[in-house]
């Protein structure tokens, strides 16, 4: 037997044996299946049950059917907590959205040409740095800032002459939730910035050449050509910030706990008082059911979009 | 963008008087380090620093290697129902905390492990490492096959494929995942809220969000308070700070 047939023999055992062996990874599945089913699948399925039932947390639960839903449609709470959410949902995905879409622009066509590398990357880290503070951190900044007595805000106002405007930013009805919306903007510049600057890396140069030839202004080329081909990033930032912004519990929990009144309050931390102060746990199951199903079918589309995209790509 | 932190470490340094006699725009007049301290010693910061970091980097490890020995069986292996798993991986990921928390409440107290960091480690690297699967599995799939099966030929098992030749392979994919797994979860908020609730085993987010009563309403407290709160996530930032370059994109589903 030459050498060349005794490799290729083993070669076909090995194809044999390998495809055998195949079975030999499903034991590397099971810790982490377990673990999947104890922590997530499990308190998942036990929450959506726990939404049909009135429970304060001891004692047996009390099967009650939809009558948590029903009373959930009704209440001005709930109501109020979704319409929350959808407010911040839009104004914390679009403005950070364009505010990045402008200044990545900005930066990796003026700012890299005319001042170099160096304060690119500094203008990148300054804007990206509050995306790794701890949200609470951000809050307790902010609460400090908007302080109603000797507050940064205040005192500048007082400082220019403007003392009718000052107030208690998180403490008034009319304010409370714009200044939420205006410390989450702040936070979350940076990520879209990052993700589009990356993106702009990614495109070569060659596609400009024919807006160049045709006279193009930089301006023009950056509206028509590269907005266009970045789609896939924008497309990523704007639904991965819709669930995201779904979720915001800790910037309502160290800053205005839901109030004034309902002014402020989301569907993630009306969840947590029905769990945990008001021992409502039914209640506070049927909120986190609800909410569960829309970021489902956000996260869902947003799924098919990227295997759809991964096909044409 | 940088002005608040500016700002919050400026009023740190000055005493109470100060601040109101000059407000908050007024460059400090001493490096005064006793509001700092008096913090520190308020949030009894450096128990909620080591439980800050017990937890991180327990979590870091843990979630890496759930997702490791996963991704091992998806990516490599390729068993059966593969796709399945990853989308319910990846949906689970998404899922938000609070639908998940009563249950695992109930349960931590059933078992004895409600107010223990381990109960918030468990939680928080399972949540984690679908995330890792997810990502470590598409890595694992692009690996040459003519690679696996040459050290099949070689008599590898399974185990010594995994440590001799994917792990020290993938290193740059772990060392991302390390850093934004440490950094998620050092700013960790509602299951640490939800499950630690005494004073000696916290973390320093928790401690944040809990001084903010008791420090009443002295401004240049909860400035203090606050740049404590930054410090440790600037220290991060310059030294991670290639690899979360590296990983940038990665935090987008975060």
């Amino acid at each position: 037997m030459t050498h060349k047939d005794y490799s290729h023999n083993t070669k076909i055992a090995t194809l044999k044996a390998s495809s055998s062996l195949n079975k030999g990874y499903m034991v590397f599945l099971i810790p982490g299946v377990l673990l999947f089913l104890l922590i997530i699948v499990f308190p998942l399925l036990a929450n959506i049950g726990l939404s049909f039932t009135k429970w304060s947390g001891v004692g047996t639960p009390v099967w009650v059917g939809f009558t948590n839903y029903m009373k959930a449609i009704r209440d001005s709470y709930f109501l109020t907590s979704f319409k929350n959410a959808l407010l911040l949902v839009i104004t914390v995905t679009t403005i950070p959205t364009l505010i990045g879409l402008l200044l990545a622009g900005f930066i990796f066509e003026y700012i890299l040409d005319k001042f170099g590398r160096g304060i690119a990357i500094f203008f990148r880290v300054g804007f990206y740095l509050p995306q790794i503070v701890p949200i609470v951190v951000v809050g307790i900044v902010w609460r400090w800032m908007l302080q109603p007595n000797w507050g940064v805000l205040n005192w500048s106002l007082k400082a220019v002459g403007l003392d009718t405007l000052t107030r208690s930013w998180l403490g008034d009805t009319s304010t409370a939730l714009p200044s939420i919306m205006m410390m989450m903007i702040w936070f979350q510049i940076g990520y879209p910035l990052v993700i589009f600057i990356a993106a702009l890396q990614r495109i070569d140069p060659v596609v400009y050449d024919a807006a160049d030839l045709d006279g193009a202004s930089r301006l023009q080329r950056y509206f028509y050509i590269t907005i266009p081909l970045i789609r896939p990033e924008i497309f990523v930032v704007v639904l991965t910030t819709i669930i995201y912004t779904l979720k915001t519990f800790a910037q309502v929990y160290v800053t205005t706990k839901g109030g004034p009144g309902r002014a402020t309050i989301v569907p993630s931390y009306f969840s947590y008082q029905n769990f945990f102060i008001r021992s409502r746990v039914g209640y506070g199951a049927t909120i986190t059911t609800v909410l569960t199903i829309i970021i489902g079918l956000v996260a869902i589309g947003f799924i098919r979009m990227q295997i759809k995209q991964e096909q044409e790509g | 963008m940088l002005f608040p932190f500016a700002l919050i470490t400026n009023n740190s340094f000055k005493t109470e008087t100060e601040y109101y006699a000059n407000g908050p725009y007024s460059l400090f007049k001493s490096l005064n380090l006793d509001t700092l301290k008096k913090v520190w010693n308020l949030m009894d910061y450096s128990i909620k620093l080591r439980n800050s970091i017990v937890i991180s980097m327990s979590v870091a490890l843990l979630a890496i290697v759930i997702s490791l020995s996963t991704a091992f069986a998806l990516g490599i292996g390729k068993v059966k129902g593969k796709s399945f798993f990853i989308m319910f991986f990846l949906l689970a990921f998404v899922l938000p905390q609070e639908v998940l928390v009563f249950p695992l409440y109930h349960l931590s107290k059933l078992v004895g492990l409600y107010n223990t960091r381990l109960s918030v480690i468990i939680i928080i690297s399972v949540l984690y490492s679908s995330f890792g699967t997810y990502f470590l599995s598409s890595i694992f799939s692009a690996f040459s096959r003519e690679l696996i099966e040459a050290a099949e030929i070689d008599g590898c098992n399974k185990l010594q494929l995994l440590f001799r030749i994917i792990v020290p392979l993938s290193m740059p994919s772990l060392s991302i995942l390390f850093v934004f797994f440490f950094i998620w979860s050092w700013n960790e908020f509602f299951i640490p809220l939800v499950f630690l609730v005494s004073n000696d085993n916290q973390t320093i987010t928790i401690a944040m969000a809990m001084a903010q009563g008791q420090h009443g309403a002295t401004l240049t407290l909860q400035s203090a308070a606050a740049l404590l709160g930054v410090i440790p996530c600037i220290i991060f930032f310059v030294l991670f700070q290639r690899t979360l370059t590296k990983g940038i994109t990665l935090g987008s589903i975060k």
